[in-house]
């Protein structure tokens, strides 16, 4: 086979007629029609290198008729060739040839598949700048317009991207075809088609003159937000964001308001979630009085919807909106109008709405001030730590740094420490890991006094918690915290307890006693990691548990560049080299591994996955991608992914465990 | 003499049999879906080998609307195939549970295919012309020498036979716990649902990995669960309706529109039962066994083991019609009982201009409902009784012994021949049904 690797190919080879240089090209030309799609795949994105040696004229005589007719190809193919053919222009001999490349490029923007059809349309979007005047109305309009009448519907939704961008550069005649076609496909049978026309409104509105956009595009917009399909209704809101930044303020109230004040109460839950969702677009485009008249009863309505998405997403915005409101009367809108609905969704029954809720009603605090925030909303922040789902708690704790600067963390610790606590020992691991991720921060907030006092306790439990992840996202919090309180800190609070579970009898936690020596020795510095840690690690290389000794090879290997050479060759070159004579082959093989330096573990990787089984010790420790643990209403079943096993050794092993937990069934 | 000739004949006559004629029926080639596509050009079987065979109407025959409907095998393709639930312990069979066409949306057809738990979107798409010219070997794949380059070859599509390619494009799986009944295709085009016994998912058909779900009729407690989800279909023309069937015998219309979980239906089609017919089968027989709206969405016919109703959506407390499928075998409910036949599913269909209703029975008969003038016919499918292009005679079921030629007696009825799928071309008169291995085409005969 000849899938000879090409290097690009420069233009100076392009006329030499010698065969070496033709062979690599012709292997590419040839590959373009391989069976398999990842050589044909590679071929087309080599295209330039093709169309570089066969010269601009058989380009365009040659190739471009050839690649027309490529659409029967794989998607991934005919991605790959539409985004090829948008930079081609100089291939085909510049801008004076480069309406060559739109035979090509309009059969792939008839193809079904609407990833290849939209890169086909943003290549013929970009191809569209390079034409003339004279060759835009020629070649380019036509093909807008083939696209536009085309029989499926593929074509005609093809065709809603590209008036945009020949419209400004045509003569007025021209226009005035395409606005009518713009206006035809508006009022398509197929909704696929006039979704398209809906989601390029906007755009198609930014390039009109502002006579059109009040004759034209108005009635467009208003047809089609009241549509009889709720998916183009909804993308109508979009496009009636769009159009309201082009109209002067005081043509907003005839022409664009009474359209988005329907769509704000639709019949339809997900057209009122578009307009929740694009509310803060909203309030810009139409500016202070409209925003003060019209949009915050719509947004207070929204924030009271019977539809929880609706609800949520509205939540959402209840920050930005806000900060948006206009100066002079801010705080008395929020005080009067938004404070009362978002007191009701804090207390919401769907916890979606409370989480969205959660993750910017802390945002308000800036906006309203200390003396508001103590009043009113505080009170808000303290139910929500005290919600009872976790998502709502964390999205709280998560922003505390918004109400730290306003008015300081203390007036929140009291009830802080409860919900923290609260969720570091909550029974899903996912929620403790979230906390762990945030106790860094709240330690910077909290100071190091309360921190000792409150949290300290709960970093520690953490280490010897019975998940794996738990365990591991601690030893990376005590790091991240001695980042932050320094060395000393380290010696006189962790290091001790640290090295205290190194005589602990369950073999899992002398091993996090090592993990947080790998993790801990470089930001506590040389002289910590020699006198306290290291001699800790010596000991545990005599651990009756191969898991414990192979481990203190590793960390070893770890901390070596912290220590000194002296004691690297004194101290730690024996250990490992008893080490490497150790009856356990794993502990052998890491000693060596870290004797010689190398690290290339990904063969070892495969192996550790097999040890256990042999250890008979099914723990979590064992690398989760190897194990997956899957319940059952009959019994816990323990599977392996035979990817993650090399075949030969694991075939017994895999059978066995399958005929252990599938039982009858095998 | 003309109208005597007429007594007892129809004016639908046989047009194509497909499959073959045999006693010895391969478990595979049970056929389990029929259904036309939008144009009627094409119609597609799936089977339980988890095939789909596609045929296509001849071009001369649709071009004359007198002419005869000829179907040929267009493309044949393994859509399913079985499959082993390692988690649950469960086989999943390949049998194709329902067919949907996609409206066509460029010169390619798409096509939905289910069984119990994946849904999959097939392309069927033709290719006339093939490329040629290899720089580097020969077209019969011998390698030519480099040294012999000289210069470089773009290969060039040539025309070459019609090929039918049939790929697959998506394949949705994962989102069911139970079996899937139905499917069916949103008007807004880009969606679809597919129901299970207990939930009904909502797809966009752009994206496989995620789906909403729409409803979800599990009690907390399965041991309180009296109702399951039979079948479900989208309203034709308004997007956010939909309806589902349950095996109490009533059916739910949803408005997707108040809220994104629909478990609050807007109206709930039912009609109070007989206290006078009541007995142990009597919830059985009211399940429902599948729900098509008209295609002009005003009206909807479900289909349950002895009726056919049709509904007007805006009443909801009665059928506007129900016609009788087969009355007679009310009697015979426990035998029917015993050979587990009262669980068939029949499905039923409407002519394309919605003035009458078709949907299988026993004994390979399938009946048709003349809405206006209050008519119906009793007709088999069978290749026996006369040659492509006759007109089909029409039978009587009587309830004693049999006393016409044109008559049958209940006991005589064959319950092993059953014809539950039926699809009739959306504008043609022409009808498409399957009896366990055959599919039977035929065509109605202008008088």
């Amino acid at each position: 086979k000849n899938n000879v690797n090409i290097k690009e190919i420069g233009p100076g080879m392009a006329g030499a007629d010698s065969d070496d240089s033709l062979y690599p090209i012709a292997v590419l030309i040839d590959e373009l029609r391989n069976e398999d799609v990842q050589l044909r795949l590679n071929s087309i994105k080599k295209l330039s290198t093709i169309a570089l040696a066969l010269g601009v004229e058989r380009t365009r005589t040659e190739l471009l008729p050839f690649l027309t007719d490529t659409i029967y190809d794989e998607d991934e193919v005919l991605l790959a060739l539409a985004e090829q053919l948008g930079n081609f222009t100089m291939l085909v001999g510049g801008p004076e040839y480069v309406h060559c490349l739109l035979p090509p490029l309009e059969s792939l923007a008839t193809v079904e598949e609407t990833v290849v059809r939209d890169k086909a349309v943003e290549s013929l979007r970009k191809i569209s700048h390079e034409h003339s005047p004279v060759d835009l109305e020629v070649h380019f309009e036509p093909l807008v317009k083939r696209l536009a009448s085309g029989d499926w519907f593929t074509s005609r939704t093809s065709a809603c991207g590209l008036f945009s961008v020949c419209y400004p550069r045509v003569s007025s005649t021209v226009k005035a075809e395409i606005r009518q076609h713009f206006r035809t496909l508006c009022s398509d049978d197929t909704p696929m088609v006039r979704r398209a026309a809906a989601s390029k409104l906007g755009e198609f509105a930014k390039v009109l003159e502002l006579e059109y956009v009040k004759s034209d595009i108005i009635s467009l917009f208003t047809a089609l937000a009241s549509d009889e399909q709720d998916s183009v209704r909804l993308l109508a809101v979009e496009a009636g964001v769009s159009i309201a930044t082009l109209l002067p303020q005081e043509d907003l109230e005839a022409l664009v308001m009474p359209t988005l004040r329907q769509a704000a109460e639709d019949k339809s839950w997900r057209v009122r979630y578009m307009v929740a969702d694009k509310f803060s677009d909203l309030q810009k485009a139409v500016g202070p009085e409209i925003t003060k008249n019209d949009l915050v009863p719509a947004f207070q309505n929204l924030l009271k919807d019977c539809e929880a998405e609706v609800r949520a997403a509205a939540a959402n915005k209840v920050k930005e909106f806000c900060e948006n409101l206009p100066e002079d009367s801010r705080e008395t809108i929020i005080m009067t109008h938004i404070l009362p609905c978002v007191k009701e969704l804090v207390s919401d029954t769907n916890q979606h709405v409370k989480s969205a809720l959660a993750s910017v009603i802390m945002g308000l605090s800036t906006i309203l001030g200390k003396d508001n925030t103590i009043e009113h909303l505080l009170p808000l922040f303290l139910a929500q730590l005290k919600d009872e789902c976790p998502e709502v708690r964390l999205n709280i704790i998560s922003n505390l740094d918004c109400v730290n600067e306003v008015i300081g963390i203390r007036q929140l610790s009291q009830s802080l420490l409860p919900a923290i606590v609260e969720l570091a020992e909550d029974a899903k691991w996912r929620v403790r890991l979230a906390i762990i991720e945030y106790m860094p921060l709240l330690a910077g907030q909290l100071g190091v006094e309360f921190f000792d006092e409150k949290l300290n306790s709960l970093c520690m439990a953490w280490l010897v918690d019975h998940v794996y992840a738990i365990r591991e996202a601690a030893t990376c919090n005590l790091m991240k915290l001695v980042e932050k309180f320094g060395a000393e800190w380290a010696q006189n609070t962790i290091v001790p307890k640290v090295l205290g579970m190194a005589n602990d009898p369950n073999y899992l936690h002398r091993m996090t006693t090592l993990f947080c020596i790998n993790a801990l020795s470089e930001v506590c510095g040389q002289e910590i990691t020699t006198k306290h840690m290291l001699p800790v690690v010596f000991k545990m290389s005599n651990d009756q548990v191969a898991n414990v000794r192979f481990n203190v090879a590793k960390s070893l290997q770890k901390i070596g560049p912290v220590l000194d050479s002296n004691c690297l060759q004194t101290e730690v070159k024996p250990v490992l080299e008893k080490l490497a004579s150790d009856q356990d082959m794993d502990v052998k093989y890491f000693a060596q591994e870290a004797i010689s330096g190398s690290s290339t573990g990904l063969f070892m990787e495969k192996q550790c996955a097999l040890f256990p089984l042999s250890k008979k010790c099914f723990r979590d420790t064992w690398l989760p991608k190897c194990f997956v643990q899957l319940f059952t209403k009959q019994t816990i079943l323990l599977f392996i992914l035979t990817p993650n096993l090399p075949a030969e050794p694991s075939c017994s092993v895999y059978h066995h465990l399958l005929n252990l937990s599938l039982g009858s069934h095998i | 003499m003309f109208g005597a000739a007429a007594v007892g004949q129809s004016r639908w006559c046989l047009s194509q049999v497909k499959g073959a004629i045999d006693d010895d029926v391969a478990e595979a080639d049970i056929i389990s879906a029929v259904e036309f596509s939008h144009s009627g050009e094409l119609l597609a079987t799936g089977d339980r080998g988890g095939r789909i065979v596609i045929f296509q109407q001849e071009q001369e025959s649709k071009n004359l609307p007198q002419g005869r409907a000829e179907y040929n095998v267009y493309s044949t393709f393994q859509s399913h195939e079985p499959e082993f639930d390692y988690l649950k312990s469960l086989e999943i069979e390949e049998k194709i549970n329902k067919i949907r066409w996609l409206p066509q949306k460029n010169a390619a057809h798409f096509l939905l295919s289910t069984n119990d738990k994946t849904v999959k979107l097939w392309k069927i798409s033709e290719r006339d012309k093939r490329p040629e010219g290899y720089n580097l070997k020969e077209e019969d794949g011998r390698y030519r020498h480099p040294s012999s380059l000289t210069t470089l070859r773009v290969p060039v599509f040539q025309p070459m036979d019609l090929m039918v390619e049939a790929s697959p494009r998506r394949v949705y799986a994962n989102a069911h716990t139970y079996h899937i009944n139905s499917i069916s295709v949103n008007s807004d085009n880009e969606t679809y649902l597919s129901a299970d016994d207990l939930r009904i998912n909502l797809w966009h058909l752009d994206f496989t990995d995620r789906s909403f779900n729409i409803v979800d009729i599990k009690p907390a407690n399965m041991e309180e669960l009296t109702e399951v989800i039979t079948a479900s279909e989208f309203h034709p023309l308004q997007c956010n309706t939909f309806v589902y069937g349950s095996s109490k015998g009533s059916v739910r219309l949803c408005d997707m529109r108040a809220s994104a979980l629909c478990d609050q239906h807007s109206k709930l089609f039912e009609e109070p039962e007989d206290p006078s017919t009541r007995s142990f089968f009597s919830e059985i027989i009211s399940s429902i066994s599948d729900v098509k709206f008209s295609h002009s969405g005003r009206y909807m016919m479900t289909r349950d083991y002895l009726t056919l109703k049709i509904w007007d959506l805006h009443m909801e407390s009665r059928p506007v019609e129900t016609y009788q499928v087969h009355g007679y075998l009310r009697s015979k409910l426990c035998s029917l009982y015993e050979n587990d036949c009262i669980f068939d599913k029949f499905e039923c269909c409407w002519r394309g201009d919605d003035s009458e209703v078709m949907t299988g029975s026993y004994n390979n008969f399938f009946r048709m409902f003349d809405r206006d003038a209050q008519r119906d016919v009793t007709l088999e499918a069978s290749w026996e009784n006369g040659s492509p292009g006759c007109s089909l005679k029409t039978w009587r079921v009587c309830a004693g012994s049999r006393r016409k030629r044109s008559e049958i007696g209940v006991d005589c009825l064959d319950f092993s021949r059953k014809i539950l799928y039926t699809s009739w071309h959306p504008q043609d008169s022409i009808v498409a049904l399957a009896t366990v291995n055959n599919l039977y085409i035929f065509q109605e005969k202008p008088n």
